[in-house]
């Protein structure tokens, strides 16, 4: 027995791409082992833990709970499609400079989730940081310096737009 | 002028690959790679009586499906050991009936999760689609759940070990029934630690490359120990290990649960992979990591002290039961550490420890995180608040009155710690640590000020808890520190990063010592390709022990960078200094060589391969009078050195906390958290901060929201996220934090 495949057509990180996926096939694994974009990473494939979060049309998602064809038609960002190491999001900029990280596998599900909480609220108090992040779960940090890296991403945001 | 980097809180060099998601953890490995599933035992304590696959081999896209049978017969046929017992880690005099598992079960399962069946297909979905096919056939056994289950052993884990008793072990220091006799006054507590786990956001994943022609194996794993997984699958494989390489990529976390190898997987993968001659890789499930890796934590303790009418310790006698799960592969270090590490900062007066390690038909229980420390510490800490509230006294005054003062430094507790070598600590100041504490916290005022709270109706209470933590455990690690043509410093390591910024932290110290810039220096942990002698990662030891031998081997590069630099500007080497990069003479800074063209002079050449090797080559170098090579030197501006210190060394810390609970809902505020922590000079204080950070928020979800909830038949019932509660941010309090840097 051989599974149908079926055809998808979307957009990542602002790159037209097409492919015949299996139905069952997650986003998550598409992105990471069909288009190789190994930035986006899976902690607990049920929903919870958000490392796997991308931007789909813009609004935060957990690609380990869509699959692939209903991403067809959309615009998908991942990590990798925030900045490059040469010229970073604020909010990758942030995360370094506050040390936001430590093994780093949650990250890319922080900075989707933070780069989008900051479109819609771009001066955020740190009680309203804090609530942004808190449906993903970090095992390294214990937060403190997560929350500081948003309220530092939303201020490197100001400071490039004053220049 | 180079700034002195050790101290600094510098940023983190590895952090631009990480945040642009280029940084490669295993599963970003090996993307054309076979996939693997498991088909792992549903049952808690079963005799498997038979495995039917015939259904999975319809599954178009297997590759092999594997049994215990077959692991047997390779051993007979290919001279490998892989239907042996995986290895007992850590033998030790206590653990008289040490057991561990098999790669695949033989003939009895122990644990939920324990893996009976391995599929490999072209990918992890039709490896799980051929999985759900195998039919394994069980002959159910009872199982033995919990400590109490375990102590009543009317059932056992293991047929050939009646009471269920894998170690038992008994010390005292001095006589605790004639102190405890003769103290004024006596307490007992009764305590109970719940079962948690490390839990990394990476689970664990091995990736295995076989090379048919060379008969070498390349084995990626997420390990926390690349050496000694070397080591084993050498062992495992029938290879020598110079055919066996062992990388660490990137690891997604660790605290503890991936020191432990060789994990069945790690086994399994490699052989799969010679003998298919395809590239495999495992990487597990968070439901996998739940029910087949480790938990650790559960305990029960019986605590009686004696002490006088000042709070001051006589005695001390604990008794404690600690549940070690199905298997011992590591031995009985966690109720080692719960047993020494108790005592924390305090004299305890005569102490006796006396403790059972117990088999459960449930998931192996090995190092998490202080790896028994925080069951000790839960211990002495609940008593001394206990004698507190007996006298009357204030909680921060009953602890002050029992610790070890500075002048009684070195401290010997006439016990032998985890690393087999005296309980000895070597520093701290504890009355400074409190007293800093309590000046953070404002301990006078907090103390009215919840007593204010409790007046108005509001259930406000305040914390307090002190520990010493035995780091830098030995037997040793290395470094090799090679400063190249370029004048970029590249140092290799052999224990393993997941996280703790090693990267960092150890280029600052090479930097310091080479007199370079941070960003000339690379830092590279856990490949045996690139150092071959280590022993991991774990008990907080990285910094001190690979710290201090990446120190100890860019001394000898400077040395040697200095006497070649000598040469070269006819000085005296101890008249020069390194700085930026350039060695020159104190004083006269014009009279100076790049250390890039002393890397060149170090290595005499035949052949120029670009144009500053020119420099080196036979015709260009000046003195023809003596060997190009010394007698007692060797080619090239590198050099490798060891740490091997005698015993570990010890750091210390104390907590408080303010917490206000809803009379109403339970529901539970941090009001407050501060931190005093000393292990010593910073090397970067930015990530020491970061480390005390997570620390706390693994023991507000130990204390507070996470717990392994198994049933009576050993169904772990809440293996997901979704009921296995760790916390959010919403959970954890801003922490705040002092330093003390007591010197070892």
């Amino acid at each position: 027995m051989s599974e149908s495949l079926h055809d998808v057509r979307l957009t990542v990180n602002g790159v037209p791409q097409e492919a015949q996926v299996p139905a069952r096939r997650l986003l998550s694994d598409f992105l990471r082992h069909d288009l190789r974009l190994t930035g986006t990473h899976v902690g607990c494939e049920h929903g919870v833990c958000g490392a796997c979060t991308v931007l789909l049309d813009g609004e935060p998602v957990r690609s380990c709970l869509l699959l692939a064809v209903t991403a067809d038609g959309h615009d998908v960002t991942t990590v990798e499609g925030l900045g490059t190491s040469q010229d970073m999001h604020p909010v990758q900029q942030a995360f370094r400079e506050c040390h936001g990280l430590q093994c780093g596998f949650c990250t890319p599900g922080f900075l989707t989730t933070a780069a989008a909480f900051l479109v819609d609220n771009p001066a955020p108090t740190e009680d309203e940081a804090r609530e942004a992040i808190s449906g993903n779960l970090c095992r390294c940090t214990g937060y403190q310096n997560i929350v500081a890296s948003v309220l530092r991403a939303a201020e490197i945001t100001r400071e490039r737009g004053a220049t | 002028m180079t700034t002195k980097l050790f101290g600094e809180p510098v940023q983190r060099v590895e952090d631009a690959k990480l945040v642009t998601g280029t940084a490669h953890f295993l599963d970003d490995l090996g993307q054309d790679a076979l996939g693997v599933a498991f088909v792992r035992s549903p049952h808690a304590h079963a005799r498997v009586t038979d495995i039917d696959v015939t259904r999975a081999l319809e599954v178009d896209g297997l590759v092999a499906v594997y049994t215990y049978d077959d692991l047997l017969a390779s051993d007979e046929t290919e001279g490998s050991a892989v239907a042996e017992p995986l290895p007992l880690l850590i033998p030790h005099p206590s653990l008289h009936a040490p057991r561990t598992g098999y790669a695949l079960a033989r003939d009895e399962v122990n644990h939920v999760g324990e893996p009976v069946v391995m599929v490999v297909a072209r990918d992890r979905y039709l490896a799980e689609d051929a999985a759900e096919r195998v039919v394994v056939t069980y002959d159910f056994l009872p199982p033995v759940v919990g400590v109490d289950n375990a102590r009543r052993a009317d059932r056992t884990v293991h047929d050939d070990v009646p009471d269920n008793v894998a170690a038992y072990n008994l010390d005292e220091v001095g006589h605790v029934d004639a102190a405890m006799a003769a103290a004024p006054r006596r307490l007992t507590l009764s305590l109970d630690i719940e079962r948690s786990a490390s839990m990394p956001m990476e689970g664990k994943g091995v990736y295995a490359r076989w090379d048919a022609a060379d008969g070498s194996m390349r084995v990626y794993s997420s390990t926390q120990t690349s050496t000694s997984v070397r080591a084993a699958v050498a062992a495992k494989l029938g290879l020598p290990a110079g055919k066996v390489e062992c990388v660490a990529p990137m690891v997604g976390g660790g605290f503890g649960v991936k020191i432990v190898h060789p994990w069945p997987e790690e086994v399994l993968v490699p052989w799969a992979a010679r003998r298919l001659d395809r590239e495999v890789k495992w990487v597990e499930d968070r439901r996998e990591h739940f029910v087949s890796s480790a938990h650790e934590r559960g305990q029960l303790q019986q605590v009686e002290v004696g002490f006088d009418d000042d709070g001051r310790l006589l005695a001390l006698d604990v008794r404690f039961w600690h549940d070690n799960g199905a298997y011992t592969p590591y031995g009985v270090i966690v109720p080692i550490i719960t047993s020494t590490q108790l005592l924390g900062p305090y004299k305890p007066g005569a102490y006796r420890c006396e403790w059972w390690s117990l088999y459960t038909n449930t998931v192996i229980v090995t190092p998490y995180r202080g790896a028994g420390r925080p069951q000790g510490v839960f211990a002495m800490e609940r008593t001394m608040d206990a004698i507190a509230d007996e006298l009357g006294l204030d909680r921060a005054e009953v602890r002050a009155r029992n610790f070890i003062t500075p002048d009684e430094m070195p401290y010997d507790h006439g016990l032998v710690f985890q690393d087999g070598r005296p309980l000895i600590y070597d520093s701290g100041d504890f009355p400074a640590s409190l007293q800093k504490l309590k000046e953070l916290v404002d301990w006078d005022g907090t103390l009215a000020m919840a007593e204010a709270a409790r007046a108005e109706g509001r259930r406000v209470g305040v914390g307090l808890a002190c520990y010493v933590e035995g780091t830098g455990v030995g037997p040793y690690e290395g470094a090799h520190v090679l400063v190249e043509t370029s004048g970029k410093v590249k140092v290799a390591t052999g224990l393993t990063t997941q996280g703790q910024g090693h990267f960092t932290s150890f280029a600052q110290i090479a930097a310091d010592e080479l007199g370079v810039a941070l960003e000339d220096v690379e830092v590279v942990t856990g490949d045996t390709r690139r150092f071959g002698y280590a022993v991991g990662t774990f008990a907080s030891r990285a910094a001190v022990m690979s710290g201090n031998a990446i120190a100890l081997a860019s001394r000898k590069v400077r040395e040697k960078a200095l006497r070649i630099a000598g040469e070269a500007l006819e000085a005296d080497p101890g008249d020069l200094e390194i700085v930026d990069g350039q060695v020159r003479v104190k004083g006269s800074p014009a009279a100076s060589i790049p250390l890039a063209t002393v890397a060149v002079l170090s290595n005499p050449l035949r052949y120029a391969f670009d144009e500053t090797s020119k420099a080196a080559t036979q015709f260009a170098v000046g003195d023809a009078s003596g060997p190009p090579v010394g007698d007692d030197e060797e080619p090239g501006l590198e050099g490798t050195d060891y740490y091997s210190p005698t015993q570990s060394t010890f750091a210390n810390g104390m907590h408080a906390v303010v917490v206000e609970t809803d009379p109403e809902t339970a529901e539970i505020h941090v009001l407050r958290y501060c931190v005093v922590h000393d292990c010593g000079p910073l090397i970067n204080p930015m990530i020491v901060e970061g480390q005390v950070h997570g620390g706390v928020a693994q023991g507000v979800g130990g204390a507070l929201y996470e717990r392994m909830e198994y049933d009576e038949n050993g169904q772990l019932l809440n293996a997901s996220f979704m009921d296995f509660l760790m916390p959010y941010a919403s959970e954890v309090p801003h922490i705040e934090i002092d330093h003390l840097e007591t010197r070892s």
